[in-house]
């Protein structure tokens, strides 16, 4: 009997494994894809390649002090050698919208780096971490043994804290694209953000609703199960008592209760709520939207930066997000060349509209080069083949802290960085009309 | 107050339908299937597609789901748990997390982690108006289904033959097996019809709450078990009146307590009442064979 047992548990191991081999086989299996797109990039990309070049000169010639833009074949020292890039997002399960979005969007910009000059290349190694501290540690270690020198990652918050600390001790630089919590950065020199960082957007929603006038008072629904949407809330109060915004209605919900909003709705309604912020991602959003107008509830709603991607869930019914405001630093619908020339290689590529999370991946490759390029011409050239990574850290470390470099990107002109490795840039606030989004 | 009672009624059915395939499976196979949420996860997808896709009508679409969903129950069941017909019940329920994880994982490469807005299929339906109230129709027919589905349920398992073989094994397979019972094909019965259950839980799930991830089934699932077992596990008229019970308890909890407190205060409830009644609110009292 107790044989019997034993081997049933093996079973069960077995089992198990197999189905551990599968998610492999699937990781494998995208990595297959996007070489195959690859190649179709390669074709496709120097039109774009060249864009961004002059889009850049262009930039410089405005007079920012945007040294770091300027080409590499330009006088003073160049940028030679290849590069080692790793990333590690969620590229399966429950978040891989945002992991592959990102994954996608450096991949378009590796590609645009790569094509514009032969003595610099980018070697680009993207590995999936399904959104898992754990798992994101084991992609981290992955990517050491592959000899990686610079991360552009990770993507989602909690493995990016995981995974931040093992590189500071290690002394690897990483530049996140989208994981926004303050405690990614917190005490890690070597940790910086190309996406606002939650307080940020709080106290930036906060002072927009105020300048505008929007309302006097408002009902905020968070997720308290999530470290993003409570960051959020936390500077969206602190901000809103400082400048007198009255909140009438505080109310949450967790990812396990993330369905129904009626009460949530019901008492931002009985008290009077003019607006109502959902600092939350946008699936609980529709929701929300979907059950106040089946109550008849009309409140103006605003949003951050996790509302982006509402209009392209398949079937939504995009009258219902009719009116919405959210405070996004991306749009795919911006006319400038370098947004237009983006979202039209996105979509040649992968066949649909980048997202914010694509902007900010897409944003991360071209912040490094830059660096990199800033320092060389300041340093009479630099090759970093086969340089270490503890080396190309504190590179990397006194350019972004160096308030003379900026980069530009589809997310924001002029980036800067401060020391505690926050991106500052401006904010812009999109209002959801017809379907599309249309600047405010 | 009225308004409150029927939102965790309408809350409350959803997870009672789902509650009621999981309570199916567990009082005639003695097992959990975790995987029952995914089911009906891939019950809603195939629903989605049906409808947009091929254009179906809603009668149909919710047919297809119901045919899909039977066929991979058995599936499942043949594949992933047969073959542990005489293991332990712990290496059953590792298999079980094992396929549920495996369905998710396959419908992410099959469909991927795009969330889908589910058609509102009862938007001809007009809805109930009682007052200043407004009961959606989505409710009235998970309520009504879940009414439905019991009582065939409970009649299916007390009057037919099958019903009996079924009853007959979950109380002793081996006793069963020597009344000239086919253990192996009743089981696999039972998890046809559980599958069938989950399919149309997806698709009223889907229809109140109308996103679809490959997630969807795994939360409301582990719900509709808590309701289950709420309601004593293995009781069909339990796992509705569980299921009803726990949406109400949930709602309340927000609306009068603190919306931060809604989950503390339902599982509260829940492990108050299996102290006082550990069998759950309509559970038989069994005692365990040595």
């Amino acid at each position: 009997m107790k044989k019997k047992a034993v081997s049933a548990v093996l079973a069960a191991v077995l089992s198990l494994s197999m189905m551990a081999g599968c998610t492999d086989a699937t990781a494998t299996g995208n990595t297959g894809a996007t070489a195959g797109n690859d190649g179709a990039a390669a074709g496709s990309t120097d039109a774009g390649a060249t864009d961004a070049g002059s889009t850049d000169a262009g930039s410089t010639d405005a007079g920012s002090a945007d040294a770091g833009s300027a080409d590499a074949t330009a006088e003073g020292g160049s940028l030679t050698g290849t590069l080692k890039l790793g990333m590690i997002g969620p590229l399966t399960g429950g978040a891989a919208i945002y992991g592959n979005a990102v994954k996608n969007g450096e991949q378009i910009a590796v590609d645009e780096i790569n094509a514009i000059s032969a003595d610099f290349q980018i070697e680009y190694n993207p590995q999936d971490d399904e959104h898992d501290a754990e798992k994101s540690v084991n992609a981290y270690n992955n990517l050491k043994d592959w000899g990686v020198q610079v991360i552009a990652g990770t993507v989602t918050t909690t493995p990016c804290v995981a995974v931040s600390a093992e590189a500071n001790a290690d002394r690897v630089f990483m530049l996140t694209p989208s994981a926004s919590s303050p405690s990614v950065t917190e005490g890690k020199d070597n940790m910086f953000q190309l996406c606002f960082s939650d307080p940020n957007q709080g106290s930036a929603s906060a002072q927009y609703i105020v300048d505008n006038a929007m309302a006097t008072k408002v009902a905020v629904i968070y997720n308290n199960s999530d470290a993003y949407s409570t960051g959020i809330y936390q500077t969206f109060n602190a901000k809103a008592t400082e400048l007198g915004l009255e909140i009438v209605s505080t109310t949450t919900f967790t990812d396990d209760t993330a369905n129904d909003f009626s009460i949530q709705l019901a008492d931002a309604k009985d008290n009077d709520a003019e607006l109502v912020f959902l600092p939350i991602y946008y699936q609980p959003a529709s929701l929300i939207l979907q059950q106040a107008k089946g109550m008849g509830y009309e409140p103006t709603f605003f949003g951050v930066d996790g509302m982006d991607g509402i209009l392209t869930m398949e079937g939504f019914d995009a009258s219902l997000a009719e009116g919405v405001i959210l405070l996004t630093p991306f749009s795919a619908d911006a006319t400038d060349d370098l947004t237009k020339n983006f979202v039209a290689t996105y979509n040649a590529n992968y066949g649909e509209t980048p997202n914010q999370f694509a902007a900010d991946g897409y944003d991360c490759p071209y912040a490094i080069y830059r660096a990199l390029q800033y320092y060389a011409k300041k340093n009479g050239g630099l090759d970093v083949t086969g340089m270490g990574a503890d080396e190309l850290c504190e590179i990397l470390i006194s350019v972004f802290t160096d308030p003379a470099f900026s980069s530009d990107g589809v997310t924001g002109s002029g980036m800067v960085w401060t020391a505690n490795g926050e991106v500052n840039k401006a904010p812009k606030a999109m209002v959801i009309e017809n379907g599309v989004y249309v600047g405010l | 107050m009225l308004a409150n009672l029927i939102n965790g009624i309408s809350l409350g059915s959803v997870y009672a339908i789902i509650a009621l395939g999981y309570t199916m499976v567990y009082g005639i196979a003695k097992m959990l299937n975790f995987a029952h949420g995914d089911v009906i996860m891939v019950g809603g997808y195939i629903a989605f597609y049906s409808i947009t896709l091929m254009g179906w009508p809603p009668a149909l679409a919710v047919l297809a789901a119901i045919v899909v969903c039977t066929a991979l129950g058995i599936v499942i069941e043949r594949l992933a748990y047969k073959p542990l017909r005489s293991a332990t019940s712990l290496a059953v329920l590792i298999t079980a997390i094992g396929v549920s994880y495996f369905l998710q994982n396959a419908a992410l490469l099959l469909w991927t982690s795009n969330t889908k807005v589910f058609p509102n299929i009862f938007e001809k339906l007009p809805g109930l108006r009682l007052g200043a109230m407004q009961i959606a129709p989505v409710t009235i027919i998970t309520v009504l289904a879940n009414i439905v589905i019991m009582v065939t349920l409970t009649l299916f398992t007390t009057k037919t033959k099958m019903g009996k073989a079924m009853r007959a094994v979950s109380e002793d397979k081996g006793a069963a097996t020597l009344m000239g019972i086919n253990v192996n094909r009743t089981i696999s019965l039972t998890f046809a019809i559980g599958s069938g259950l989950a399919a149309i839980a997806g698709v009223l799930l889907c229809t109140a709450y109308p996103t679809l991830q490959p997630t969807t089934g795994s939360m409301p699932g582990i719900k509709a078990f808590t309701a289950a077992v709420f309601g004593g596990i293995g009781s069909i008229p339990g796992a509705m009146l569980g299921g009803i019970l726990l949406g109400v308890i949930e709602i309340f909890g927000k609306a009068y307590v603190s919306t931060q407190l809604s989950d503390a205060i339902v599982f509260a409830v829940l492990i108050i009442v299996l102290l006082v009644k550990p069998t759950g609110l309509l559970g038989r009292k069994v005692n365990e064979k040595v």
